[in-house]
């Protein structure tokens, strides 16, 4: 059996040998490039990204990234959006001003604001550290396990993982949301899924062995499809 | 709250001294590396100890070898004087990168570095010793070098300029067991709005919960309580130490009285005490 291919787009921003690393791991088979043709190729697409939203969408769109970017959305390969690449998913974002995003996933992205513990003791912005994902209450009835058939499927409730954020989204649709997490007073989405779209606020590859199950499912999730 | 094991590196090795001086030879970094991952830390801190001094040696294959087995934040620092450093040790594997020396000569790199790789990335460690007016100040090159620039309002302009988080090292204290320099840990966290990663001086258990109550830290970086534990359980015999330094801790020929200060602990324990204590952290 040959492995998969996860291709990982570089689009000039974030660290992406951890990814790189974690694919590994897994057993995918990861490439990573600029180039729009990589993306049709591959079997997976990761959408990475560390940094400012505004420049992130100016790289991509010099690059020529946003349309190959937005067919893939609409081809069903799997699709994975970690951290800023979950944030350009959304239809627009107020970081610095009013920035126009992929609208793959109708919504917007958010600052998080400096609110305070227990304590009294101010929680700082970036969110910055391992926090909790949990599975969000609707106010329609609770389906079984949401996370079922996702890349979250070997997660256990209340799972910690590493988050490095100033940001977060608010999808229109409260149903996509797979998991909230709790910083302060802020309760946020942390991972979302639309169809092949699956997105997390954290890193996955920086979240120890649970960031890892993860990926492994990513690639076992790829393999059903 | 995050629990952050520091690795002091020199050459192949990890070290630890006491202030900053009298290093000794503690084993080798992968090994180091690989058990804390496995019981839990939260991040890791390589420091380059000599590079700021002599020059690169070695470090880059550590960084790579270990992040391919690694999955938690890895930030590395020592030495590093200009974006190409940064982009070299980054592209080893690196998550982040904490610049002191280099920093203090030339505070425009923080800004650049922030552009370039984005806030997150950049960590601005401040080695602090208090003087006899009540204030601190910084020092570069590994503790030796004054600089005459204040400690807290160096932290200030740090975030002004970009830094995505302040590591602060209390020299003083550092290596010691006496306990954080929570005075310190506390100012310079007050003064900035950004995460502070407090180190220098944990002795036991009770030090910790003090720099998280009283120092209002974000994170702790630990070396001696947490190194001097595992190296209890590590067999040293199928390395060759020979020309690499003070092998006397690892050869059994030391005199361990200076540590005596240091009641050590692993992570798990660690863990569980801060839970015990009301402080949430991750468990394992």
């Amino acid at each position: 059996m040959t492995s998969k291919t996860a291709h990982i787009v570089d689009y000039g921003l974030g660290n992406l040998f951890s990814i790189k690393n974690a694919c590994l791991k897994v057993g995918l088979t990861p490439t990573i490039s600029s180039l729009p043709q990589d993306i049709e190729r591959a079997d997976i697409v990761i959408l990475p990204g560390v940094g400012a939203f505004g420049d992130a969408m100016t790289s991509l769109r010099l690059k020529g990234l946003i349309e190959p970017i937005r067919e893939v959305a609409q081809s069903g390969k799997p699709f994975m959006g970690i951290c800023l690449g979950m944030q350009l998913l959304m239809t627009s974002s107020e970081e610095f001003g009013y920035n126009q995003g992929l609208n793959i996933i109708p919504g917007i992205t958010s600052k998080l604001q400096t609110t305070y513990d227990n304590d009294n003791r101010p929680l700082k912005v970036p969110h910055i550290g391992w926090n909790r994902i949990n599975t969000p209450i609707l106010k329609e009835a609770l389906e079984d396990n949401k996370w079922k058939n996702t890349p979250l499927s070997n997660i256990k409730e209340g799972e910690y993982m590493y988050f490095v954020h100033s940001y977060y989204v608010i999808p229109e649709d409260p149903k996509v949301v797979l998991s909230n997490t709790t910083y302060g007073q802020n309760t946020f989405c942390s991972s979302l899924r639309m169809n092949n779209i699956f997105a997390v606020q954290f890193h996955p590859e920086r979240s120890g062995p649970s960031g890892l199950k993860l990926y492994a499912q990513l690639n076992a999730c790829s393999k059903e499809s | 709250m995050r629990i952050i094991p520091r690795l002091d590196i020199k050459g192949p090795n990890v070290v630890k001294g006491v202030q900053f001086e009298g290093l000794r030879v503690l084993g080798k970094p992968e090994d180091f590396a690989k058990y804390y991952y496995d019981s839990g830390a939260d991040e890791l801190i390589y420091m380059d100890v000599v590079a700021s001094l002599y020059g690169r040696n070695g470090l880059l294959d550590i960084i790579e070898k270990t992040s391919r087995e690694i999955f938690i934040p890895l930030t590395v620092g020592g030495g590093l004087r200009s974006i190409e450093d940064i982009r070299t040790v980054l592209r080893s594997g690196a998550d982040k990168v904490a610049i002191n020396t280099a920093a203090i000569q030339n505070p425009d790199l923080i800004h650049q570095a922030s552009q370039t790789f984005g806030a997150s990335t950049i960590i601005v460690s401040i080695e602090a010793i208090r003087k006899p007016n009540g204030k601190y100040e910084a020092y570069v090159d590994y503790g030796r070098e004054a600089t005459g620039v204040d400690a807290c309002e160096w932290a200030i302009k740090a975030e002004k300029l970009g830094a995505g988080e302040i590591l602060v090292t209390s020299i003083a204290n550092e290596g010691t067991g006496s306990g954080f320099d929570t005075e310190l840990m506390c100012r310079i966290s007050k003064s900035v709005s950004i995460p502070v990663i407090g180190g220098g001086g944990a002795g036991c258990l009770q030090h910790v919960t003090e720099v998280i109550n009283d120092g209002l830290v974000d994170g702790v970086s630990l070396a001696s309580i947490l190194h001097y534990n595992f190296i209890k359980q590590y067999s040293v015999s199928g390395s060759d130490y020979s020309n690499e330094g003070n092998v006397q801790y690892l050869t059994h020929q030391a005199n361990t009285a200076s540590l005596s200060r240091i009641h050590g602990a692993t992570i798990t324990e660690l863990k569980q005490y801060l839970t015990r204590n009301g402080v949430a952290c991750r468990q394992s």
